[in-house]
């Protein structure tokens, strides 16, 4: 039942910074694009400016989360996972820096620069993000001892000796990369107006049709390259609405963005990412890293779970702490609502 | 090089760094508290100017602390994949308990007090400062909880598969070593704020511009000074180091210099440890005066290394006791400089006492190296623990990582903050530069 528990709380944690971070992520990876004038550049950026940072905080919480919750899967993965782990930790400065940089300084070269790095370290972290979640489900190559180590590439084969980067896997990258742009132009329709938000409003429509191609072809995909995914769906056959509700997301978002509602395009694709995310875990279920290497070595829920003390002096704080910051996140999305004002930032 | 060498330099050094930020974010933290309550309550547009000010510095000193301390995070099971198994069902608590308390806050009151000014009332300003306050000092707090849990083991217990559980929540908060060191450590973050604010002031002085705010920059900056440079010795450092002493006593003799045991034992002011003598070389000592501190009478008899087992001193022992008298001496430094200050501040002649105004602009990067200093007498002094007395530093390693592939990660973050490190100070110079009053280079950042 902690198991149970945890299990979804984390992946909620996983969910709430995909949901929000990745706006975040897609704005950065657009803002080259869309972004034709410098009052256009700093409107595009002014929509994530106040809330960039809060958002990454769902990736350190949910790590934490994870860490003491399901500690041998936390040091498996993490140490498993090393090399693309530290690019993702390199991306995450260089993003940082960029995008917060660019307000205190005023030469175009640097800026230009900063620019480019930022749209970069974007666009690599939701790849490098896509290909993480491909790889949790294609299983990797874990020893009796629970441990294994990944490097970049081998073959490009999900097979026997796999890479962090296969063909699998590269098609995870590319969905993330897709998605949370298709989110982020979603965004700006929200937060800006006139000539920009056409721009995004437009773009919705070429990315909404690789997007969905994408989707399908990771379907496929996995059940190609991991065929017991399916068995929870099969077991449960009701909870095959999880993916009828990623195709039903998807119809959304073409919809209500053709009807200029751009609220509730955002929403569908909030949901969309929700249904993947929620698909994918399912798929996994109560497996938490498979191994390719033989069933017997998956890492499970029951075999990573925390000692029953942990888990109970975790529930007392976690619930009441996460009340409180969805609280600050609902009081500073409120407070900086509506479409991006620049004339009202001071900084 | 060991994997395990690797592995700590690798820590050692990511920590390194990030750390000279959160100290001045923390300091900072409460000094433009002080700034706002001011401007709040006289209605000051000079001081609300300051407080905006110190909030341009906060910010770009918020964000380099963000982004390199992210990395922490991760190296707890990247590069500690043995020790974070087992006990991450306890240290990992802490850890998420920062990011669900403090990161929430900081970043979304940060948001609102950099970004959020013409959209909230004055009084909503100024709370969004005491929450960016709060938020870093609570962050403190659960990185210290973290800490002490491996300097000091309470409330714990060991499943069958030797994994640590966690028995009680405020057992593990309220870790009387974790209270210690965070009264030490933040009072430590309050002397580099206040050091660097005072600094900034006696550069304006001494550069005859801006006089109106280097005065508001040096009053706060030298009564917060003397005041936090008085409690970093006494009562913070002086119990913290008789906690030390009565639980690590390996880790005191070492940062003391104290080969063989003693009956009233000397304080060794400086001097050369010397491992293969078990002596001290060149040393000037003051008699008894060690007793004296950890015991209160100076005829207590103080442990030395001689009787602890060799394969339990601290593994980098000079560079222990080295750290430990350096952070010692820059004390004893700060209290001299700042008690001297606040009294020609009490008098009104601060402003015009430029040899002192001097000593305190070249005095701002002393309390950083105090403040590492004093991390590495810590760290150093734990080994050769990683949970004292429970787990070996060579046990906690992840050994699936190799040597060759931790050293090729390093030399990145090596590379990566070297750009950082400069980026860093040229943006902090642009902003004394500009200084607190609006300004035509700094219209023109916010206007086009």
């Amino acid at each position: 039942m902690m198991g149970f528990i945890w299990f979804w709380l984390v992946a909620v944690m996983i969910v709430g910074y995909v949901v929000l971070d990745g706006f975040d992520l897609g704005v950065g990876v657009l803002h080259l694009f869309l972004a034709h004038t410098e009052t256009e550049r700093r409107t595009t950026l002014a929509s994530i400016g106040p809330v960039w940072d809060g958002n990454e905080v769902w990736l350190l919480a949910g790590g934490g989360t994870l860490y003491f919750a399901f500690p041998l899967l936390y040091a498996s993965a993490f140490s498993g996972f090393y090399l693309p782990l530290m690019i993702v930790l390199w991306l995450l400065i260089l993003r940082g820096i960029s995008v917060e940089l660019r307000n205190h300084i005023e030469v175009g070269v640097w800026r230009a620069l900063l620019d480019g790095v930022f749209g970069l370290a974007s666009a690599l972290l939701a790849v490098f993000f896509g290909a993480a979640l491909a790889n949790v489900l294609r299983g990797v190559p874990l020893q009796a001892d629970g441990y294994f180590f990944l490097p970049l590439w081998t073959n490009w084969q999900p097979g026997a000796n796999p890479g962090i980067l296969d063909w699998y896997t590269v098609i995870g990258g590319l969905v993330a990369l897709t998605a949370l742009t298709l989110h982020g132009a979603l965004w700006l329709t929200i937060k800006t107006s006139g000539e920009l938000a056409g721009r995004a409003r437009r773009i919705v429509n070429p990315l909404w049709l690789v997007v969905a191609a994408l989707t399908v072809a990771s379907l496929v995909a996995t059940i190609a390259v991991r065929p017991a995914s399916l068995n929870n769906y099969f077991n449960y056959p009701a909870t095959f609405i999880v993916p009828l509700g990623v195709m039903a997301a998807l119809a959304g978002i073409w919809v209500f963005n053709h009807k200029g509602q751009p609220g509730k395009a955002f929403l569908s694709s909030v949901l969309y990412l929700f249904f993947m995310l929620a698909g994918a875990c399912w798929g996994l279920y109560p497996t938490l890293l498979p191994a390719t290497t033989g069933a017997d070595r998956d890492i499970t829920l029951s075999r990573a779970i925390s000692g029953p003390h942990t888990l109970a002096v975790g529930l007392v704080w976690w619930g009441f702490g996460m009340a409180l910051a969805i609280g600050y996140v609902v009081f500073v999305y409120s407070k900086f609502r509506g479409k991006v004002d620049l004339s009202s930032a001071d900084h | 090089m060991t994997a395990e060498l690797i592995h700590r330099l690798h820590f050692a050094f990511t920590i390194t760094f990030h750390y000279l930020f959160p100290q001045l974010t923390m300091g900072l933290a409460l000094l433009i508290v002080v700034l706002k309550s001011v401007a709040l309550k006289t209605g000051s547009e000079q001081w609300d100017r300051a407080a905006r000010f110190w909030g341009r510095i906060f910010a770009i000193n918020f964000v380099f602390g963000v982004v390199t301390g992210i990395p922490m995070e991760f190296e707890f099971g990247t590069n500690w994949a043995r020790f974070s198994r087992l006990s991450g069902g306890v240290i990992g608590q802490p850890l998420a308990m920062e990011g669900v308390f403090s990161f929430f806050l900081e970043s979304a009151f940060l948001g609102l007090f950099l970004y959020g000014e013409k959209r909230i009332s004055k009084w909503m300003h100024w709370f969004s400062a005491v929450m960016v306050f709060a938020g870093s000092w609570i962050s403190g707090f659960f990185i210290i909880v973290t800490d002490a849990w491996m300097q000091h083991p309470v409330a714990y217990d060991r499943l069958p598969n030797g994994q640590f559980e966690v028995l009680s929540f405020w057992q593990l908060l309220l870790n009387p070593w974790g209270l210690l060191q965070y009264a030490h450590n933040m009072t430590g973050a309050v002397v580099t704020g206040s050091f660097v604010m005072a600094a900034v002031g006696a550069f304006y002085l001494l550069e005859r511009q801006r006089e109106e705010y280097a005065r508001i920059f040096l009053k706060v900056g030298v009564i917060a000074g003397v005041a936090a440079s008085v409690l970093i010795i006494f009562p913070t450092g002086d119990l913290h180091g008789k906690y030390v002493a009565r639980n690590q006593p390996a880790a005191i003799a070492a940062m003391e210099g104290l080969f063989h045991s003693e009956t009233g034992a000397g304080l060794v002011l400086m001097g050369q440890p010397n491992e293969e003598t078990g002596q001290i070389d060149n040393p000037i000592v003051v008699n008894d005066a060690l007793s004296f501190l950890v015991y209160g009478t100076t005829k207590a008899e103080v442990k030395g290394l001689d009787q602890i087992p060799h394969d339990q001193w601290p593994t980098a022992l000079p560079l222990l006791y080295y750290a430990y008298h350096i952070m010692a001496g820059l004390g004893t430094w700060f209290v001299l400089l700042m008690i001297v200050s606040a009294f020609l501040l009490w008098r009104g002649r601060l402003q015009t006492a430029r040899w002192a105004l001097w000593a305190l602009l070249l005095s701002f990067p002393l309390p950083y190296i105090a403040n590492t200093a004093g991390w590495m007498t810590a760290e150093l002094g734990r080994q050769p623990w990683l949970i004292y007395g429970l787990m070996r530093t060579s046990e906690g390693y992840s050994n699936t990582v190799s040597a060759s592939n931790g050293l090729f990660t390093l030399l990145g973050f090596m590379g990566l903050y070297l750009l950082l490190g400069l980026l860093f100070t040229v943006l902090i110079y642009r902003e004394i530069s500009n200084g607190p009053e609006p300004n035509a280079a700094a219209e023109a950042v916010h206007a086009d």
